[in-house]
This record gives C-alpha cells, structure tokens and sequence, in this order.
C-alpha cells in the first residue's frame, strides 16, 4: 500500500430535465414575485464599453428538431480581454460588464438571444493570443451532463487562423462548427447536438 | 469574506473531470438523451483563462426569503403544505477545501409530484402556496441551508411505468466556469431510487450513492422540521508549483 491522496470524487452530474427554468429564470416560466427578476437576463447596461453585438441561434437535436427545453449559458472577456473574475490576474474588467448571461431557448421556435459586446482577444496558456471567442455552456433534457463548447467570430479569418484551439481540431470542417455565421452586429451560432454537421464540444 | 481578502485566489487549472464517473452522453435507458447526445469525441483542453475564471455572485443580491420555499411564494401568513425540511451541507472541492461564494439554485415538484411549469400536465394538484424554486449562496465555510417541503415522487413518460424518485434539482457555480454543474439530490431510503433510468445513467453505484442526503437526526428541530444533509464536491484546482511562463514549462 501507499499513502491515500485523499481527494474526494466531483459530485455526479445529473440532468437538469424539462423544468429548469423553475429553478434558473421562475419568471420566464411563470413563477413571477419570487425573483425580482431572472438572473442573467441582462448583460449590458448605458455604461458598457465595448461594440454592441446580438448572438442569436439554436440548439438542435439529432433529428434536426430545434430544442424549446433547453437553456443557455454564456462566459466571455470584456472589450479589453479582461474576464470579471476574481481569478482575473491581469487587470480589473470593466465593472458594467458582468461577462456572463443565461437564456432559456423559445417554447415556440427554439431560439436563444444575448444582447452582449464584443469581446477581444485573450492568452493562451503559452502566451499566444486566442481569436475572440464566448464560451457557451448548454443544459437540457436528455443532456446527462452540461456541453461546452466555444462561439467564434467569422469577421476575424486571421485571428481565427492563429487560434490554438481551433488549430487542434483534426478534421478542419469540423473547425467551422464553432464559428458563427452572420456579421456584425448581428451573429447566429447554432448548435448541433448530434450527426453531419455536430459541434466541436470540449472537455475543459 | 475578510479572511478570503487576505488569500490570493486560487488561479490553477481544475483537475481533470472523471468522465467514467459520470454519466456518459449516451444513455439509451434515458429515452431523451439518445437524439440529444453528441457522437463525435469531446476535444479534450487544459483549462485556459476562458475555463478557470467564472462569475461570482454577492450575498447582496438575495432576498430574505430567497432560501425558505416554504414561504417564498406563499401568501402572507400561509405556508406551503408537504412535510417541512430542512436541507443543508457543504459545497467542496476535490482537495476537500471549502467553496464559499458558490451559487446554489434549487427547483422542485411540490408535495404531490407537481411541478408549477406551463409545460407540466401530471393530474396531481398544485399548491397555491408553493413555488418551487430557491437559492442561497455559500458562506466562508462552504456551508449553506434552506428550508422547504420533501417533494413527492413523480411520474413521466419515459418507460409506460417510470417515477421519478422524490428528488432536488441543484445548480451550482464555484469559482470558476469549468466547474459549473447541475445534479439531483435524492433522499435516504427511497426504494425508486435504484429504479431510475435518469439514477442508472450513471454507472458507478458509489457515485449515486454521493446524491442520496441521509437524514441528519442531530439537526431535526422537534416539533417542525426534519433535517438532510446533502454536500457538493466540485472539481479540485491544481497547485500552482511552478508560475506558467510564456516560454512554457
């Protein structure tokens, strides 16, 4: 025998199935008085620096059915690169930019909106900067365990050429998952759970 | 909250995520998930700054009910009617450090297995007095509490005869976005349990057994509230040893 780590196992994950929104945005379902209101509805306010840019899309099922039970998570820098984080080292983000929202996708169509900026470019762990990107983190029925993955620009070929993620990609179509379609300000990033054209998902 | 601000915040990657230990994507006996699964492999990335960093939430932002869904959607002078409980623990890490600040958000089926969703159809009754939903925020410790009602076991169309054990759905931030997770507790005892096909989606019995609270007699207040303790891991953060440099290391 040798000595235990003595680290303890992450909890499991589990679902977050068809209610979420009781639990995440009460006042989009119908449970109103309890919340003032749903947190992260707004990510910008007057103050906000940075280029005002809407990211709309979908997410959609192996069948190619747009989910209408599913909800949205979004994490990214503010226009000077800086995340508003405590384990932001680098610089202080800009205070009215909390750099995270959440959206439930449409029971009627299936689409998910942010009202957002534009975020600049961050380091790479080496140094070398990454292409503008917003992390994306999606919940459902039927997902057991919560989909990374990550929303580039297609207004930014070169810096999308140097970024070291997409370059680990090794079927080079598959890079094109993770960029969105549209132009500023105006960007459509859908997400295909399963099948021909499936998104890069990440383990982070 | 002042000790932490002598503490410089943790900034190292999050251990690796055991994904034999959860659930895969692909879990046949869960109807819902075999059109919704990815088939290609996850590419694999040691957490950069995009991962590592993550929102934070103040205690300032709850309101004082905000923790009690006994009251919190109740009438004045009502309350909700189930069995009254009481559901706290810790939220750690890997390393088994405490994680305060963490947002805890909390949804649930009423004592009847019904939930208050437009989408829901189950003939039980809802509760005038019961939303269903909650969250509370970890203090310097990790620990956190609530109070509520045990919700009843609920039936889906899945298989033509499957419930749902009684159970909690739980979100949960730490500090940083990789470690961002959604689960369920399920209570001591349940015998539907170990018939859940959303339960037997994950493969190791020990990691099911980590969602299951026991009752915490010592902390049930006589003549009001039975007590469960349910704590949260989320994933370690490596020690920085050696400070990245651009030129690697």
């Amino acid at each position: 025998m040798v000595q235990d780590l003595g680290y303890l196992k992450e909890t499991a994950s589990q679902t977050a199935g068809p209610y979420v929104h009781i639990g995440l945005t009460p006042n989009f379902c119908g449970i109103p008085g309890v919340y003032k209101s749903d947190l992260g509805t707004s990510m910008i306010n007057d103050k906000t620096r940075g280029q005002r840019i809407t990211v709309r899309g979908r997410v959609i099922d192996g069948a190619g059915m747009a989910l209408k039970d599913a909800l949205i998570e979004i994490w990214q820098a503010d226009s000077g690169g800086l995340y508003n984080s405590p384990a932001e080292m680098r610089g202080t983000a800009d205070p009215n930019f909390a750099g995270w929202g959440r959206c439930p996708t449409s029971a009627e169509d299936g689409v998910f909106t942010f009202e957002t900026i534009k975020p600049d470019r961050v380091p790479f762990k080496d140094g070398r900067l990454m292409a503008p990107h917003i992390t994306f983190w999606i919940v459902a029925r039927g997902i057991n365990i919560g989909l990374h993955t990550r929303m580039y620009f297609p207004d930014e070929t070169v810096a999308n050429a140097e970024d070291p993620l997409l370059a680990r990609i090794e079927h080079r179509h598959r890079a094109e998952t993770l960029v969105a379609a549209g132009a500023a300000p105006s960007y459509t990033f859908d997400i295909h759970l399963q099948g021909e054209k499936e998104t890069v998902f990440l383990d982070i | 909250m002042s000790d932490r601000r002598n503490h410089k915040p943790e900034t190292g990657a999050f251990f690796q995520r055991d994904r034999d230990w959860h659930a895969p994507a692909f879990t046949p006996g869960y109807k819902t998930s075999v059109l919704r699964s990815p088939q290609k492999a996850l590419l694999s990335l040691d957490g950069t700054i995009s991962e590592i960093t993550g929102p934070v939430f103040g205690h300032s932002m709850l309101g004082e009910l905000d923790n009690d869904l006994i009251h919190n959607f109740a009438k004045p002078g009502e309350s909700a009617i189930g069995e009254r409980i009481i559901v706290h623990g810790r939220v750690l890490d890997e390393r088994g450090r405490p994680v305060p600040g963490a947002l805890l958000e909390f949804w649930q089926a009423n004592a009847g297995g019904r939930y208050r969703h437009k989408k829901e159809t189950y003939l039980a009754a809802l509760d005038p007095n019961f939303g269903g939903c909650g969250r509370t925020i970890t203090d310097d410790e990790g620990y956190y509490f609530f109070r509520t009602i045990k919700p009843g076991p609920y039936p889906w169309p899945n298989g033509v005869n499957d419930w749902r054990p009684a159970h909690i759905h739980f979100s949960v931030f730490g500090h940083g976005f990789a470690q961002r997770l959604i689960t369920q507790m399920y209570f001591e005892g349940d015998p539907m349990i170990w018939k859940c096909p959303i339960v037997n989606t994950i493969p190791d019995r020990r990691a099911i057994e980590q969602l299951i609270a026991p009752l915490d007699w010592a902390n049930t207040i006589p003549m009001d509230a039975r007590a469960y303790k349910f704590d949260i891991v989320l994933r370690g953060r490596r020690s920085t040893f050696f400070e990245n440099r651009p030129e690697g290391n």
